[in-house]
């Protein structure tokens, strides 16, 4: 059965796309055939995000209504092998989504052979979100250390721990995994930020990684070049670090101090 | 003059404040999703017809809560009956 990951948070703007994006890639890149869906119907991103915005011709909404096949809809990525994006649709209707036709699409996706399927939620609660964490195994919770973002975490987990399939079903709960972005250990340090032990300690899951605040975030996402391919940047790395921790590889957490500066720089920079 | 927030070291700890407020607005809110499920007032609601039928009662006089330990609710409703009632019921 192919591992089905939902990206979720809850709050807006706290890194899904980027996250689902540079996971699913990071999944590809280790060799595992993995396909990213986008969940944001009539809102479509991760097209943006993944580069592949100009190949889009059916989408899945398409799909669950039978006017496309599945492989019609899926874009397979042209830098890394065992990528395949499936884009949301822009038509306003939102209940476009049902569970039967996410079933099938995800039964589909199992029978050709995919070891990972990567559903990207929407922010919110709403039915597009329910969508994407319904038959999740496992869920990226993805935080800013700000507290509105922690709140809403915390009401995403108790999502997942009611209406999720498994919990419906009673069969093994969700596996959950905290990412921590827009970390900035300088000013955790001041006092200015909730540290990760923070977070930690009133969402109580497991840590993934944390992945700081980077210029590289912004600048993969104009080129439309998914972070993690970013080999320079931090914040690449730290999703190249949550991809080896999830396919359970013995990595240290890394960004959680401030970074060393020159004494020139720290004083005038 | 990044130089002189060295010797602004005295300020207040806001992330201590907001780990603080956090835990006390999630406890409770987990408290609230785990005890109240929502049909709870129309069910309050719906009792206070049926025992209308025999008796006077207000609204205020029904009270319906859930307690939750390990493993099971409980559902308790109370509701006051007034004087006379009470003696005619009897």
């Amino acid at each position: 059965m192919s591992k089905i990951i939902v990206v979720t948070s809850g709050k807006g703007g706290v890194g899904k796309t980027t996250t689902s994006a540079a996971v699913a890639t990071g999944l590809a890149h280790r060799g595992h055939k993995t396909a990213v869906i986008d969940f944001d119907i009539g809102l479509r991103n991760l097209d943006l995000v993944m580069g592949c915005e100009r190949r889009v011709v059916y989408d899945f909404v398409n799909v669950i209504r039978d006017e496309a096949r599945l492989n019609q809809a899926l874009i397979k990525d042209k830098r890394v092998d065992n990528l395949y994006i499936l884009p949301a649709s822009q038509t306003r209707d939102k209940d476009a989504l049902t569970k039967e036709g996410v079933q099938a699409v995800l039964d589909e996706l199992d029978q050709q052979g995919f070891e990972f399927v990567v559903c990207d939620s929407p922010a919110g609660i709403e039915h597009g979100a329910h969508m994407a964490l319904y038959f999740a195994d496992e869920a990226f919770v993805v935080t800013n250390p700000e507290v509105s973002s922690v709140r809403d975490s915390d009401r995403i987990l108790g999502i997942l721990q009611s209406r999720s399939k498994r919990a419906e079903e009673g069969l093994e709960p969700v596996r959950e995994h905290l990412i921590v972005t827009r970390y900035e250990p300088t000013r955790v340090d001041r006092g200015d930020m909730l540290s990760v032990e923070d977070i930690l300690d009133i969402l109580a899951i497991p840590l993934l990684g944390v992945v700081p605040e980077c210029k590289s975030v912004l600048q993969a996402s104009n080129a439309g070049v998914p972070v993690v391919l970013d080999e320079v940047g931090r914040a690449g790395q730290a999703y190249k670090d949550i991809v080896g921790r999830y396919l359970g590889e013995n990595i240290p957490q890394r960004f959680l101090q401030p970074e060393k500066k020159p004494l020139f720089k720290r004083l005038f920079g | 003059m990044r130089w002189l927030n060295y010797f602004r070291s005295s300020q207040r700890n806001t992330a201590r404040t907001a780990k603080e407020r956090l835990q006390v607005i999630i406890a409770h809110e987990r408290q609230g999703a785990a005890g109240a499920p929502d049909y709870l007032p129309r069910l309050q609601r719906e009792i206070l017809e049926v025992v209308r039928r025999y008796a006077e009662v207000s609204e205020r006089d029904v009270k319906v809560e859930v307690e939750r330990e390990d493993g099971y609710e409980v559902l308790a409703l109370s509701v006051a009956l007034p004087e006379e009632t009470t003696h005619a019921l009897r």
